[in-house]
């Protein structure tokens, strides 16, 4: 008797359990499981960035989850999707641009499923209530990093090793687009807020990883007498070459003081927890995902990493300290329009290509209050123009 | 051989044929050895349950539905790659340009798909690209042969290094065509229109691509089997000059075995790029031009064996792509088991035609069999 009136007890708390389940409409967490896609594995730092977090935000959250690495930007990827999909995953999550179109077509068949995209720019007009973008205004990062980089190169100018007038700095990027140029462009005017002398020369590689190229061309930015390279390509190629030659390196994507003990004064890194956990959250909530969302130094999602007081420049903590708070409290831009100028003349107008249409047409005007709004409009960066005092040495391709 | 002297601990002898059975006999053999010696890798290396590893590979292939039809695109893919391939390697010349002919293939579909969009109706546009990509595939296969026959080049190093000025052709196109401005990159072409997408047939997007394969892999049969052309590159292949003596012109048939092959490989590319990845990568091809050359030397040239061969390895691939996701492994772990049983595969495929002598029992058989 007793034993069935357990049963009893059991099946009730287990049906009402269920009824504020599907109250809330949100899901049980043994339900919510999520699926990883990642173009390489944990040899690139950037991979590696977004697979730590997973396993991190997954974790916190007590949720399933199963991450499949090495997909390339093709129909593997939409594949991938729908087999995790099939698998019984309830959010997918993919980390390369060149896979947006493919979780758009699985998104399309699943629409059950939540699919989200970093550094994507179709969610906000493709139509899909199920397909989200996400990015974190990492331009404010790479603006910090850029102070720690200033400070180097003022002790340099400070101690008679280089004049002002040689205050050149190198980038190693990977595509001439707009991700990648924002990214150089802030780490530079970063550069610019200690040194105003400084110039900066770019070089591509046309890849997002690839150890040699990305080496050849810290090697020849070193070779130009660029006394400081930084980086945005996903190898430890430009690391391990500044090590090799004592250039000082500022970094991306997470510390890479072992590649370059010696050389390594500090890196900028998006840190995907808190979008993962918020659209795990969203998810278990029965909440809407933001259909295109961006993350910032407030809520944690740009981070610096520990300065690396061997190689910096005395002071450079509290220099990127000061100008943090600056940012957070809203004194100080980025894209401040008089901190730079495009052939001579400071910008007052510009037309960016926001919503991505088949022709790219720009369609938003994004200078306003004195200021280049950044990852306001989108959360995918569309700064893209070049800029004076950095030469682009080639295009990448 | 009765004279004493210093021999080596052993050597190697051509077989007399096998019967089929244990031909098989030693095949299953080695697959066995191999996935035990994988079984014990796993274990000391990983620690993991070797049951489980095998099961994922399996579930790889096998796991579900949509599993099942997306190893039948991959093998598809692969067949097509490696029967166009076939007829040179008959003729014994050395098309390892068959990545290169595919990739080129892709470019001409997808130049189709960019330049025609708004210029012809849907079928136009895919007859078009149809014709391009076979053009394209067959004068990359035409120029190595031509060489060949002209002036007898190496064909070997040409269509190895026609496979990089295409893959190079390609990133340029890549950079040219590419959306948004600087990315390198091409994304889905005509995601909205659909335009130059080849149709889903009975409501399965891959089924179209088996059923091209199947047709190809028929007509290549009968092709190497039944048809003068088949005959006459297969003498070429035997012996040049017999093929002189009987009046073969052995020019014009290197020539049109090529372009025969190129023009598959234009078929492989349209394929991709018209019917399943609609888009333009430097890497769509995937490796299967190089995979092809083993596929078709496992089968011995044979187009039925080949679609065997074809599965085995796709098999393979997706099992152990599957088991580095499922096992939380890195997928280099996989390649290492991958590369393990296709050792030992071709190591039965060795000893089916070889066998070693030691140096004792020399003197007894090694004389009887040769």
């Amino acid at each position: 008797m007793s034993m069935k009136k357990l049963i009893a007890l059991l099946a009730v708390c287990v049906m009402c359990l269920f009824c504020v389940s599907a109250l809330a409409d949100g899901m049980a967490k043994e339900d919510v499981k999520v699926g990883f896609i990642f173009l390489h594995d944990e040899n690139s730092t950037y991979d590696l960035n977004f697979l730590r977090a997973a396993k991190e935000a997954c974790e916190n959250l007590g949720v399933e989850y199963e991450i499949v690495t090495n997909v390339p930007e093709g129909q593997e990827c939409y594949n991938k999707a729908v087999e995790l999909c099939d698998g019984g995953c309830t959010i997918i999550f993919a980390d390369s641009f060149g896979h947006e179109d493919y979780m758009i077509e699985a998104a399309k068949e699943f629409p059950e499923v939540q699919f989200c995209h970093a550094t994507g720019t179709k969610a906000h007009t493709v139509g899909l209530p199920n397909y989200h973008n996400a990015f974190a205004s990492i331009y404010e990062g790479r603006f910090l990093a850029g102070i720690a980089a200033g400070m180097k190169v003022k002790e340099m100018i400070d101690s008679g090793k280089i004049t002002e007038a040689e205050a050149k700095i190198g980038y190693v990027g990977a595509y001439p687009y707009a991700e990648v140029v924002s990214g150089y462009t802030s780490f530079f005017l970063g550069v610019r807020h200690v040194v105003p002398s400084a110039t900066m020369e770019v070089t591509f590689t046309g890849s997002w990883y690839d150890q040699a190229l990305e080496t050849e061309g810290a090697q020849k930015l070193i070779n130009d007498g660029c006394v400081l390279i930084s980086q945005h390509a996903d190898s430890l190629g430009a690391p391990s070459a500044c090590e090799a030659a004592g250039i000082p390196n500022v970094s991306y994507n997470g510390s890479t003081i072992d590649a370059g003990p010696n050389t390594f004064i500090v890196s900028s890194r998006i840190n995907w927890v808190p979008y993962m956990e918020y659209m795990i959250t969203c998810v278990l909530n029965g909440e809407a995902i933001a259909a295109d969302w961006t993350g910032n130094l407030a809520a944690g999602s740009v981070e610096l990493t520990d300065v690396n007081a061997a190689v910096a420049a005395p002071g450079t903590a509290e220099a990127i300290a000061e100008a943090k708070a600056a940012l957070e409290d809203g004194s100080l831009k980025v894209f401040d329009v008089s901190a730079f100028t495009v052939n001579g003349a400071a910008l007052d107008s510009y037309l960016a290509d926001v919503d991505t249409d088949e022709n790219y047409t720009p369609d938003t005007e994004v200078i306003s209050d004195g200021y280049f709004h950044e990852s306001e409009f989108r959360s995918a960066p569309y700064f893209d123009i070049q800029i004076d005092g950095i030469t682009l040495l080639d295009t990448g391709a | 051989m009765s004279k004493p002297e210093k021999k080596p601990l052993f050597h190697i002898v051509k077989r007399a044929p096998m019967p089929w059975w244990k031909a098989w006999l030693y095949r299953g053999l080695s697959i066995v050895l191999a996935m035990i010696l994988c079984a014990v890798i796993s274990l000391i290396m990983t620690g993991q349950n070797p049951v489980q590893i095998f099961t994922s590979i399996f579930n790889g292939t096998f796991g579900s539905p949509r599993k099942m039809w997306a190893t039948g695109q991959n093998v598809a893919m692969l067949l097509v790659i490696s029967l166009a391939v076939t007829p040179a390697f008959q003729m014994r010349f050395w098309n390892i340009g068959g990545e290169g002919q595919a990739l080129m293939g892709c470019l001409a579909s997808a130049a189709c798909m960019i330049t025609l969009k708004s210029v012809l109706p849907n079928w136009a546009v895919i007859c078009a690209m149809l014709a391009a990509s076979i053009i394209a595939g067959a004068v990359w296969g035409l120029i190595p042969a031509f060489f060949k026959a002209k002036w007898n080049t190496n064909e070997t190093l040409f269509t190895l290094m026609m496979n990089y000025i295409a893959t190079q052709l390609v990133a340029f196109f890549c950079v040219f065509w590419e959306s948004p401005k600087g990315s390198g990159n091409i994304g889905v072409i005509n995601q909205s229109s659909n335009i130059g997408w080849l149709p889903v047939v009975g409501g399965q997007k891959y089924l179209l691509s088996i059923l091209i394969a199947a047709v190809l892999c028929t007509g290549m049969y009968f092709y190497l089997r039944f048809s003068k052309h088949g005959y006459e590159l297969t003498v070429v292949g035997e012996s040049e000059k017999t093929a002189r003596y009987v009046g073969i012109k052995v020019d014009r048939v290197i020539m049109r075995t090529m372009i025969l092959s190129g023009a598959m490989c234009g078929i492989a590319g349209f394929m991709l790029t018209g019917g399943t990845d609609h888009t333009l990568t430097t890497t769509l091809v995937d490796g299967r031009g190089f995979t092809a050359v083993m596929v078709s030397w496992l089968a011995k040239f044979n187009p039925v064996w080949m679609i065997l061969a074809s599965f085995l390895l796709v098999f393979l691939d997706r099992g152990a792509s599957e088991m580095a996701q499922k096992c939380k492994l890195n997928s280099s772990f996989a390649d290492i088991l991958t590369g393990i049983i296709l050792f030992f595969i071709i190591g039965g495929e060795f000893f089916i035609n070889y066998r070693l002598c030691m140096r004792h029992s020399e003197t007894k058989e090694g004389i009887a069999h040769v």
